[in-house]
């Protein structure tokens, strides 16, 4: 008996251990042969030879212009259906459920479908081309269904006290919204928001045939512009010689990534404080 | 109200609709993503065009043999794998986690599975690419193989199964666990005896999240697999999944052999529903079940 | 209470005073055969009574025998509750609340509303005041300044606050924050105040302070209050309602004066529920 809890408890520590060492191995990898291409010329450098050599400046710019164009479309999309979820549905009409089982799968769907429909859509059908904007579209799309249901989640925790306070003092719900439910949720908003543009800082396969390949600095977003993720995926794939460029710029990538989750967790965490400081 | 300015009482009705409008634009979302690839797979599925797909004894665009199935099981192969792989090594970190690590430990591990969600895709693929292929090429070659696929694939999902678990398990009530105690259950009965078992829906829950995430992953598993279309037979043998075939032909396809690919993202659409599907069965039996 | 400031305390069954004699019951709530029900589960039926202007009205009876639902249908909170459905008339000043053509916000104004939980936003004590007073249309920053300072006056809570309006509300006591909370509904100059069980949340002393400002908002307002604790009831009350459930519906089993009520009461439940056999 006491054998079993015995082995039990090391296959335990040797899972553990299994994670802590595929994770170590993967971390440092990248460290060890990102670092020594790391430098202030490396981001500011225009890349050449294929990469191979220079910077990720332009791509650095093309990465961020992409976000930032899916995030304009994103935020209110995603914020307007999040607080109607929330406030002004009732939760158990068949509306809310199909509306649910929507967006479960659209969470489910794989990014390199959001590419092809980005492709047949934005850039076919709507003629925006190869373009960063063609790209945060498709984006914005994938991010959809993450921030919802982080907003979602954010606004289904705030007490249901104040909004009983509110209805009892004939207030309107869009006032209790505005001045009492959104800026208690916003750290949990916020923290969503920051988890939804982590996930699309790393995508890949939905801007290969949306955003494109083009590796020079762009001129507005009707131009092509070639993601961080992409241009690493470029190096290591279609560039013979790319491996230590393509490690430098998953440094990057790596390092953008885990900047944006950690201020995520830290957000969530002050707020879950905050909560817990109000039941006091 | 004789003494207020009377508030404008519409506002509410105005937001409210204006809110759900925004909210039908993002299910249309889905109706539009469905309605494109159909569009634009039709020349290949109208009629019955589309049984090629499955008795072609190939794929081979030039020759207009389009058959999926060598593909469409390489992708199960793969995802499958590692799930099986996954599920022990997440489930049993969410444990370690829970009940077994001290504090010191504990915590920095839980932040390393968090760390590993957010690990792009991309980077696992380089990383697979460059360490693991030539590991296993060493054993046998040429490396880039179904093994390679499923083991970067596993590690990928495992923060998945790992965090979903974890929070089923944490959110068992206490009483189960003094329950347990006071039985003089030993640890490892407890957890699987009692515990595991309780939590076994979220559990669940998270391994077809995580079954979800497998079938849709596209440049990790097309920087490490190898790309050769043919059904898989071994371990060790170079394969080419539905997503990577996308990612890798798209660029110069035309006409039929575009229509196939977009025939192909409808496919994977159909596998997806069907797993979202089963998982929003299994959390509407636990709203009854609560109810 | 050992310092002797605090008059009525809720744990002991005190002196009984009676409260304010109603010489003239104006009724100023008139409940026509009320019934509740959520999703088709009758909770309470059969309600009918007046409640009197200025006047103490206390509802007493055990848990779940639906004097919570008696309370949200009266200023039609019932609404917000999915699946709740109240028939019956409710004729509030002379009109029926049920009415299509009542503005659901304007009774609120008027019927104002204290829960169990002081529930104040998160926000400053002085936002807590204003932001009604300004989704109610009053802008003019002197009036809204006055009014401030009456409500919290009315609560006994200026003097201890009139320094840190600006802090937050949620960093006051227990105690302050309910009465902050019922500040807050009093700004909007209701003519009648709705309480679920006010106290019970609150510890002896602040419970007590509480208890001691309804007394002096009685006659101002009329007061309906619903409450666990027989001897605040008795203490505060001039009208008592004793509702029981049956066959796991709630009825209205006697009303009447709060004194005759628990003295002499008229029917057997209500004497064996007063004299603390049963419920």
């Amino acid at each position: 008996m006491a054998m079993i809890d015995r082995s039990f408890t090391i296959i335990i520590w040797i899972m553990a251990g299994l994670v802590l060492l595929a994770f170590g191995w993967l971390v440092s990898d990248v460290v060890v042969q990102g670092a020594p291409k790391l430098s202030w010329q490396f981001l500011m450098d225009e890349p050449t030879r294929s990469g191979r050599e220079g910077g990720i400046y332009p791509i650095i710019v093309s990465t961020l212009l992409i976000l930032m164009t899916a995030l304009v479309v994103v935020l209110p999309l995603g914020l307007g259906s999040a607080i109607w979820l929330a406030e002004f549905s009732s939760k158990s009409s068949k509306r809310v459920r199909t509306t649910r089982l929507i967006l479960d799968v659209l969470a489910g769907v794989p990014s390199i479908v959001f590419g092809l429909f980005g492709y047949a859509f934005f850039c076919g059908f709507l003629d925006l081309g190869f373009s960063i904007l063609s790209g945060g579209l498709t984006l914005a799309c994938m991010m959809l269904p993450i921030l919802i249901r982080t907003t979602e989640a954010g606004l289904a925790a705030v007490p249901q006290d104040w909004r009983k306070a509110g209805a009892a003092l004939g207030m309107s719900r869009t006032t209790l919204l505005w001045q009492v439910l959104l800026p208690y949720a916003s750290p949990a908003i916020t923290a969503g928001l920051l988890l939804s543009i982590g996930r699309a800082t790393a995508e890949t396969a939905a801007l290969i045939f949306t955003s494109g390949y083009v590796d020079r600095m762009p001129e507005s977003i009707n131009d092509s512009g070639r993601a961080l993720a992409v241009h690493i995926y470029d190096l290591s794939m279609n560039v013979v010689g790319g491996d230590k460029a393509s490690y430098g710029s998953a440094l990057v990538l790596i390092l953008m990534v885990v900047i944006i989750n950690l201020s995520a967790s830290t957000l969530s965490e002050f707020w879950l404080e905050k909560k817990i400081s109000r039941l006091k | 109200m004789s003494e207020f300015l009377s508030p404008p009482k519409n506002i509410d009705r105005w937001l409210g609709i204006g809110l759900s409008m925004l909210m039908g634009l993002v299910a249309l979302l889905l109706i539009l993503i469905v309605a494109f690839l159909a569009s634009e797979a039709w020349p290949v599925i109208q009629g019955d065009s589309w049984a090629r797909f499955f008795n072609s004894d190939g794929w081979y665009p030039l020759e207009n043999k389009f058959g999926l199935l060598p593909m469409l099981w390489a992708t199960l192969a793969v995802s499958v794998g590692a799930v099986v792989l996954a599920f022990p090594l997440g489930l049993g970190s969410a444990i370690f986690i829970e009940y077994y690590a001290p504090r010191v430990i504990g915590k920095p591990f839980s932040s390393v599975v968090t760390l590993l969600a957010g690990v792009p895709s991309v980077v696992f693929g380089l990383w697979g690419l460059t360490e693991l292929v030539p590991l296993i090429n060493n054993v046998h070659p040429p490396g880039a193989s179904l093994l390679t696929a499923i083991l970067v694939l596993t590690l990928m999902i495992l923060p998945t199964i790992s965090l979903t678990s974890r929070s089923a398990l944490s959110s068992l009530p206490a009483h189960l666990l003094q329950n347990s105690a006071a039985l003089a259950l030993s640890k490892k009965s407890m957890i699987v005896g009692v515990l595991v078992p309780t939590a076994s829906k979220g559990i669940v829950g998270g391994v077809l999240l995580a079954l979800v995430r497998a079938l849709g992953e596209t440049m990790a598993v097309l920087m490490v697999a190898g790309n050769v279309v043919q059904t898989p037979s071994g371990l060790f043998d170079p394969v080419r999944v539905l997503t990577a075939n996308i990612a890798l032909e798209m660029a110069y396809a035309t006409g039929e052999h575009r229509a196939a690919l977009f025939a192909s993202g409808l496919l994977l659409m159909v596998l997806v529903i069907c797993v979202v599907w089963m998982t929003s069965r299994l959390s509407s039996g636990e709203v009854n079940g609560y109810d | 209470m050992s310092n002797g400031l605090v008059k009525g305390n809720a744990y002991t069954l005190g002196s009984i005073e009676q409260g304010e004699p109603c010489c003239d019951p104006i009724p100023h709530f008139s409940i026509n055969n009320l019934a509740v029900s959520y999703h088709n589960e009758m909770v309470l039926s059969n309600v009918s009574l007046e409640v009197y202007k200025g006047c103490i009205t206390a509802l007493i009876g055990p848990s779940g025998c639906g004097k919570s639902s008696f309370l949200t249908a009266l200023n039609r909170l019932s609404d917000m509750v999915p699946g709740a459905e109240v028939s019956g008339d409710i004729v509030f000043e002379g009109e029926n609340i049920f009415d299509a053509s009542i503005d659901v916000r304007a009774l609120r104004t008027k019927v104002g509303m204290i829960f169990q939980k002081p529930n104040p936003f998160p926000l400053s004590i002085r936002k807590n005041l204003e932001l009604p007073l300004k989704e109610h249309g009053v802008r003019n920053k002197s009036e809204i300044e006055s009014k401030i300072f009456d409500a919290l006056q009315s609560v006994g809570l200026w003097d201890e606050v009139k320094d840190r309006l600006q802090s937050s509300a949620l960093s006051l006591s227990g105690g302050q924050q309910q009465r902050l909370c019922i500040a807050r509904a009093l700004i909007l100059e209701p003519s009648v105040l709705l309480m679920d069980e006010p106290c019970s949340a609150l510890d002896p002393i602040s419970s007590g302070i509480v208890e001691e400002m309804i007394q002096r908002l009685a006659g101002r307002y009329t007061i309906i209050i619903v409450t666990h604790n027989l001897a605040q009831a008795r203490r505060i009350a001039n009208y008592a309602a004793f509702f029981w459930m049956t066959e796991r519906v709630g009825k209205l089993i006697e009303f009447g004066q709060c004194r005759p009520l628990f003295e002499s009461p008229q029917h057997s439940l209500t004497a064996a529920y007063v004299s603390g056999e049963m419920g």
